[in-house]
Protein backbone atom coordinates (compact mmCIF):
# COMPACT_ATOMS: atom_id res chain seq x y z
CA UNK A 1 0.00 0.00 0.00
CA UNK A 2 1.17 3.50 -0.96
CA UNK A 3 -0.14 6.94 0.13
CA UNK A 4 1.43 9.90 -1.68
CA UNK A 5 1.98 12.70 0.72
CA UNK A 6 2.08 16.40 -0.19
CA UNK A 7 3.89 18.77 2.37
CA UNK A 8 5.10 22.28 3.08
CA UNK A 9 8.14 22.94 3.49
CA UNK A 10 7.61 26.57 4.93
CA UNK A 11 4.84 25.37 7.75
CA UNK A 12 6.71 22.25 8.20
CA UNK A 13 10.12 24.11 9.33
CA UNK A 14 8.33 26.32 10.27
CA UNK A 15 6.52 24.30 12.90
CA UNK A 16 9.64 22.92 14.05
CA UNK A 17 11.22 25.81 14.99
CA UNK A 18 8.37 27.37 16.78
CA UNK A 19 8.48 23.77 18.76
CA UNK A 20 12.59 23.77 19.72
CA UNK A 21 12.22 26.81 20.56
CA UNK A 22 9.54 26.72 23.07
CA UNK A 23 11.02 23.74 23.92
CA UNK A 24 14.32 25.87 24.72
CA UNK A 25 12.44 28.38 26.28
CA UNK A 26 13.52 30.94 24.08
CA UNK A 27 11.32 33.81 23.62
CA UNK A 28 10.98 34.43 19.62
CA UNK A 29 9.47 35.25 16.90
CA UNK A 30 9.55 34.06 13.57
CA UNK A 31 9.91 36.24 10.83
CA UNK A 32 9.42 33.87 7.68
CA UNK A 33 11.61 31.59 5.82
CA UNK A 34 14.79 31.31 7.78
CA UNK A 35 14.79 34.10 9.78
CA UNK A 36 14.03 33.90 13.70
CA UNK A 37 14.33 36.85 15.76
CA UNK A 38 15.08 36.32 19.75
CA UNK A 39 13.57 38.71 21.89
CA UNK A 40 16.10 38.13 24.90
CA UNK A 41 19.57 37.62 24.96
CA UNK A 42 20.06 33.95 24.66
CA UNK A 43 22.82 32.44 26.50
CA UNK A 44 25.62 30.40 24.40
CA UNK A 45 24.37 26.98 26.33
CA UNK A 46 20.74 27.53 25.34
CA UNK A 47 21.83 28.36 21.51
CA UNK A 48 23.59 25.39 21.56
CA UNK A 49 21.13 23.32 22.91
CA UNK A 50 18.45 24.97 20.25
CA UNK A 51 20.87 24.03 17.56
CA UNK A 52 20.90 20.25 18.98
CA UNK A 53 17.67 19.95 18.73
CA UNK A 54 16.98 21.30 15.21
CA UNK A 55 20.62 18.74 14.02
CA UNK A 56 18.22 16.03 13.47
CA UNK A 57 16.28 17.77 10.97
CA UNK A 58 18.99 18.89 8.73
CA UNK A 59 17.95 22.29 10.04
CA UNK A 60 21.11 24.69 11.50
CA UNK A 61 22.14 28.13 12.69
CA UNK A 62 24.01 30.14 9.82
CA UNK A 63 27.28 31.66 10.88
CA UNK A 64 27.90 34.58 9.15
CA UNK A 65 31.19 33.61 7.99
CA UNK A 66 32.44 36.76 7.27
CA UNK A 67 31.53 37.98 10.85
CA UNK A 68 33.45 34.87 12.49
CA UNK A 69 36.59 36.25 10.50
CA UNK A 70 36.21 39.99 11.37
CA UNK A 71 36.40 38.81 14.98
CA UNK A 72 38.50 36.32 14.45
CA UNK A 73 40.66 39.78 12.54
CA UNK A 74 39.93 41.91 16.08
CA UNK A 75 41.39 39.59 18.16
CA UNK A 76 44.78 39.41 16.43
CA UNK A 77 45.06 43.13 16.58
CA UNK A 78 44.28 43.14 20.20
CA UNK A 79 46.50 40.37 21.31
CA UNK A 80 49.43 42.13 18.77
CA UNK A 81 48.84 45.37 20.46
CA UNK A 82 48.07 43.97 24.28
CA UNK A 83 51.16 41.83 24.44
CA UNK A 84 54.23 42.40 24.62
CA UNK A 85 55.68 39.14 23.54
CA UNK A 86 54.94 39.63 20.38
CA UNK A 87 57.91 40.74 18.45
CA UNK A 88 57.69 44.24 17.75
CA UNK A 89 59.70 43.84 14.58
CA UNK A 90 57.16 41.95 12.58
CA UNK A 91 54.72 43.79 10.38
CA UNK A 92 51.46 43.61 11.19
CA UNK A 93 50.35 42.67 7.67
CA UNK A 94 52.47 39.83 8.27
CA UNK A 95 52.21 39.31 11.20
CA UNK A 96 47.99 39.10 10.61
CA UNK A 97 47.98 37.04 7.38
CA UNK A 98 50.24 34.40 9.13
CA UNK A 99 48.01 34.16 12.04
CA UNK A 100 44.46 34.14 9.94
CA UNK A 101 46.14 32.01 6.94
CA UNK A 102 44.70 34.84 4.40
CA UNK A 103 46.41 37.14 2.08
CA UNK A 104 46.19 40.77 4.00
CA UNK A 105 44.93 41.86 0.75
CA UNK A 106 41.67 40.05 1.23
CA UNK A 107 41.90 40.35 5.56
CA UNK A 108 41.90 44.36 4.59
CA UNK A 109 39.06 44.36 2.01
CA UNK A 110 36.63 42.33 4.23
CA UNK A 111 37.66 44.51 7.06
CA UNK A 112 36.65 47.76 5.57
CA UNK A 113 33.63 46.42 4.18
CA UNK A 114 31.79 45.55 7.03
CA UNK A 115 33.55 47.51 9.96
CA UNK A 116 33.42 50.80 8.44
CA UNK A 117 37.00 51.11 9.28
CA UNK A 118 40.61 50.15 8.02
CA UNK A 119 42.97 47.46 9.52
CA UNK A 120 45.36 50.29 10.00
CA UNK A 121 42.60 52.72 11.72
CA UNK A 122 41.56 49.97 13.97
CA UNK A 123 45.15 49.30 14.93
CA UNK A 124 45.74 52.98 15.77
CA UNK A 125 42.75 52.79 17.75
CA UNK A 126 43.79 50.04 19.98
CA UNK A 127 46.95 51.52 20.41
CA UNK A 128 45.67 54.48 21.99
CA UNK A 129 42.93 52.84 24.10
CA UNK A 130 45.71 51.01 25.58
CA UNK A 131 47.81 54.41 25.75
CA UNK A 132 44.49 55.75 27.86
CA UNK A 133 44.44 53.06 30.17
CA UNK A 134 48.09 52.99 30.78
CA UNK A 135 47.40 57.13 31.22
CA UNK A 136 44.76 56.39 33.88
CA UNK A 137 46.81 53.82 35.50
CA UNK A 138 49.73 56.57 36.42
CA UNK A 139 52.05 54.00 37.05
CA UNK A 140 54.53 54.62 33.74
CA UNK A 141 55.98 58.15 32.30
CA UNK A 142 54.48 59.68 29.30
CA UNK A 143 58.25 58.19 27.51
CA UNK A 144 57.42 54.79 28.98
CA UNK A 145 53.84 54.38 27.34
CA UNK A 146 55.56 55.47 24.13
CA UNK A 147 58.43 53.35 24.34
CA UNK A 148 56.11 50.52 25.44
CA UNK A 149 53.43 50.97 22.75
CA UNK A 150 56.13 51.08 19.95
CA UNK A 151 56.51 54.66 19.25
CA UNK A 152 59.25 56.18 18.01
CA UNK A 153 58.79 58.86 20.35
CA UNK A 154 57.12 60.69 22.58
CA UNK A 155 56.42 63.02 20.16
CA UNK A 156 54.66 60.09 18.16
CA UNK A 157 52.65 59.11 20.54
CA UNK A 158 51.15 62.43 21.58
CA UNK A 159 50.63 63.47 17.89
CA UNK A 160 48.73 60.37 17.43
CA UNK A 161 47.28 60.58 20.58
CA UNK A 162 45.55 63.92 19.35
CA UNK A 163 45.21 63.07 16.04
CA UNK A 164 42.84 60.31 17.05
CA UNK A 165 41.01 62.06 19.99
CA UNK A 166 41.09 65.15 19.63
CA UNK A 167 43.16 66.42 22.46
CA UNK A 168 46.44 66.01 23.97
CA UNK A 169 47.31 62.66 26.43
CA UNK A 170 47.29 65.36 29.44
CA UNK A 171 43.78 67.49 28.64
CA UNK A 172 43.02 63.81 28.90
CA UNK A 173 44.08 62.58 31.69
CA UNK A 174 42.82 65.84 33.44
CA UNK A 175 39.30 64.85 32.56
CA UNK A 176 39.48 61.97 33.84
CA UNK A 177 40.97 63.05 36.91
CA UNK A 178 37.83 65.25 36.97
CA UNK A 179 35.33 63.57 35.98
CA UNK A 180 36.27 60.86 38.69
CA UNK A 181 36.36 63.51 41.73
CA UNK A 182 32.66 64.96 40.25
CA UNK A 183 31.04 61.00 41.05
CA UNK A 184 32.90 61.09 44.04
CA UNK A 185 31.68 63.64 45.19
CA UNK A 186 28.22 63.23 44.21
CA UNK A 187 28.39 59.99 45.56
CA UNK A 188 29.82 60.47 48.95
CA UNK B 1 20.89 38.69 6.71
CA UNK B 2 19.77 41.26 9.00
CA UNK B 3 20.72 44.76 8.99
CA UNK B 4 22.27 46.88 11.38
CA UNK B 5 21.29 50.51 12.17
CA UNK B 6 22.86 53.16 14.06
CA UNK B 7 20.43 55.00 16.01
CA UNK B 8 20.94 58.66 16.31
CA UNK B 9 19.30 61.36 18.12
CA UNK B 10 19.31 64.95 17.46
CA UNK B 11 18.46 67.80 20.00
CA UNK B 12 18.53 71.48 18.34
CA UNK B 13 16.42 74.37 18.22
CA UNK B 14 17.26 75.90 14.77
CA UNK B 15 15.90 74.32 11.82
CA UNK B 16 18.23 74.64 9.44
CA UNK B 17 21.03 73.02 11.65
CA UNK B 18 18.43 69.57 12.27
CA UNK B 19 18.06 69.81 8.29
CA UNK B 20 22.05 70.50 7.48
CA UNK B 21 22.61 67.33 9.57
CA UNK B 22 19.85 64.62 8.16
CA UNK B 23 20.96 65.47 5.34
CA UNK B 24 24.46 64.68 6.60
CA UNK B 25 23.37 61.36 7.65
CA UNK B 26 21.39 60.48 4.64
CA UNK B 27 24.13 60.84 2.64
CA UNK B 28 26.82 58.63 4.85
CA UNK B 29 27.34 54.91 3.69
CA UNK B 30 26.80 54.01 6.96
CA UNK B 31 22.99 53.06 7.99
CA UNK B 32 21.56 55.30 10.22
CA UNK B 33 17.95 55.97 11.34
CA UNK B 34 18.07 59.62 13.11
CA UNK B 35 15.40 60.99 15.46
CA UNK B 36 15.58 64.86 15.78
CA UNK B 37 14.21 67.11 18.58
CA UNK B 38 13.60 70.98 18.60
CA UNK B 39 14.46 71.20 22.44
CA UNK B 40 15.56 69.67 25.23
CA UNK B 41 12.25 68.98 27.18
CA UNK B 42 10.92 66.81 23.80
CA UNK B 43 14.23 65.41 23.97
CA UNK B 44 14.06 64.10 27.59
CA UNK B 45 10.74 63.39 27.39
CA UNK B 46 11.29 60.81 24.48
CA UNK B 47 14.12 59.15 26.30
CA UNK B 48 12.23 58.89 29.35
CA UNK B 49 9.57 57.06 26.97
CA UNK B 50 9.97 53.55 28.00
CA UNK B 51 8.98 52.34 24.84
CA UNK B 52 11.81 54.62 23.10
CA UNK B 53 14.25 52.75 20.82
CA UNK B 54 17.40 54.27 22.82
CA UNK B 55 20.14 56.33 20.45
CA UNK B 56 23.82 54.68 19.97
CA UNK B 57 24.70 58.66 19.82
CA UNK B 58 23.26 61.59 21.04
CA UNK B 59 23.64 65.03 19.51
CA UNK B 60 23.30 67.72 21.81
CA UNK B 61 23.46 71.59 21.22
CA UNK B 62 24.25 73.39 24.47
CA UNK B 63 21.84 76.20 23.42
CA UNK B 64 18.48 75.12 23.43
CA UNK B 65 15.37 76.95 25.17
CA UNK B 66 13.54 75.29 27.90
CA UNK B 67 16.01 72.70 29.04
CA UNK B 68 19.78 73.23 27.57
CA UNK B 69 21.82 71.13 26.80
CA UNK B 70 24.39 71.06 29.40
CA UNK B 71 20.78 70.29 31.62
CA UNK B 72 19.99 67.05 29.34
CA UNK B 73 23.73 65.59 29.57
CA UNK B 74 23.24 66.19 33.92
CA UNK B 75 19.96 64.24 33.53
CA UNK B 76 21.02 61.54 31.32
CA UNK B 77 24.07 60.79 33.21
CA UNK B 78 21.95 60.20 36.37
CA UNK B 79 20.23 57.56 34.87
CA UNK B 80 21.78 54.28 34.71
CA UNK B 81 19.40 53.33 31.52
CA UNK B 82 20.95 55.84 29.51
CA UNK B 83 24.39 54.68 30.16
CA UNK B 84 25.15 53.36 26.46
CA UNK B 85 24.28 56.42 25.23
CA UNK B 86 27.28 58.31 23.41
CA UNK B 87 26.97 61.80 24.47
CA UNK B 88 28.32 64.15 21.77
CA UNK B 89 28.00 68.15 22.40
CA UNK B 90 27.20 69.85 18.84
CA UNK B 91 27.56 73.14 19.65
CA UNK B 92 29.09 76.25 17.94
CA UNK B 93 30.15 78.41 21.61
CA UNK B 94 33.59 76.54 22.94
CA UNK B 95 35.58 78.45 24.99
CA UNK B 96 38.09 75.90 26.50
CA UNK B 97 36.58 75.75 29.92
CA UNK B 98 33.08 74.88 28.34
CA UNK B 99 34.64 71.89 26.78
CA UNK B 100 36.06 70.44 29.37
CA UNK B 101 33.62 71.29 31.30
CA UNK B 102 31.08 69.13 29.09
CA UNK B 103 33.20 66.38 29.46
CA UNK B 104 33.99 66.01 33.08
CA UNK B 105 30.18 66.21 33.18
CA UNK B 106 30.11 62.56 30.99
CA UNK B 107 29.89 64.11 27.49
CA UNK B 108 32.09 61.43 25.44
CA UNK B 109 32.42 63.78 22.20
CA UNK B 110 32.83 67.74 21.16
CA UNK B 111 32.27 68.88 18.02
CA UNK B 112 32.08 72.86 17.25
CA UNK B 113 29.59 73.19 14.56
CA UNK B 114 31.42 73.39 10.97
CA UNK B 115 30.54 75.64 8.73
CA UNK B 116 30.32 74.05 5.29
CA UNK B 117 28.38 70.98 4.60
CA UNK B 118 31.39 68.79 3.32
CA UNK B 119 33.02 69.30 6.57
CA UNK B 120 30.10 68.43 8.70
CA UNK B 121 29.52 65.23 6.42
CA UNK B 122 33.26 63.94 7.34
CA UNK B 123 32.72 64.84 11.17
CA UNK B 124 29.23 62.91 11.35
CA UNK B 125 30.87 60.35 9.96
CA UNK B 126 34.25 60.16 11.81
CA UNK B 127 31.99 59.89 14.93
CA UNK B 128 29.64 57.44 14.21
CA UNK B 129 32.62 55.16 12.92
CA UNK B 130 34.19 55.49 16.04
CA UNK B 131 31.51 54.97 18.29
CA UNK B 132 30.60 51.86 16.18
CA UNK B 133 34.26 50.45 17.12
CA UNK B 134 33.36 51.20 20.39
CA UNK B 135 30.28 49.07 20.30
CA UNK B 136 31.41 46.75 18.61
CA UNK B 137 34.63 45.71 19.90
CA UNK B 138 34.12 46.12 23.62
CA UNK B 139 35.83 48.65 23.95
CA UNK B 140 35.87 50.96 27.47
CA UNK B 141 33.40 53.38 26.88
CA UNK B 142 34.48 55.86 29.93
CA UNK B 143 37.64 56.73 28.19
CA UNK B 144 35.78 57.58 24.99
CA UNK B 145 37.16 61.14 24.73
CA UNK B 146 36.94 62.75 21.23
CA UNK B 147 36.84 66.55 20.30
CA UNK B 148 36.41 67.52 16.68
Amino acid sequence: MKAFIKFDFNTACKKILKEKLEECGIKHRILGFGEVEFLEKVSPEKLNLFSKLLDPYGIEIVKNQKTILIQKIKDAIVDMVFNENISVNVKSSVYLSEKLNYSYGHLSTLFSEVTYTSIENFIILQKIEFAKQLIINNELSLTEIAFKLNYSSIAHLSSQFKNSTGMTPSAFQRVIIKRKELINKNNP
Amino acid sequence: MTTEYITIYLADDDADDRLFFTDAFDELKINTKVSTFNDGVDLMNHLNDPDAILPNVLFLDLNMPKKNGLECLLEIKKNEKFNDIAIAIYSTSSTEEHIEETFINGANIYIKKPNDFETLKKILSEVVTINWQYHTSNLNKDNFLMRM
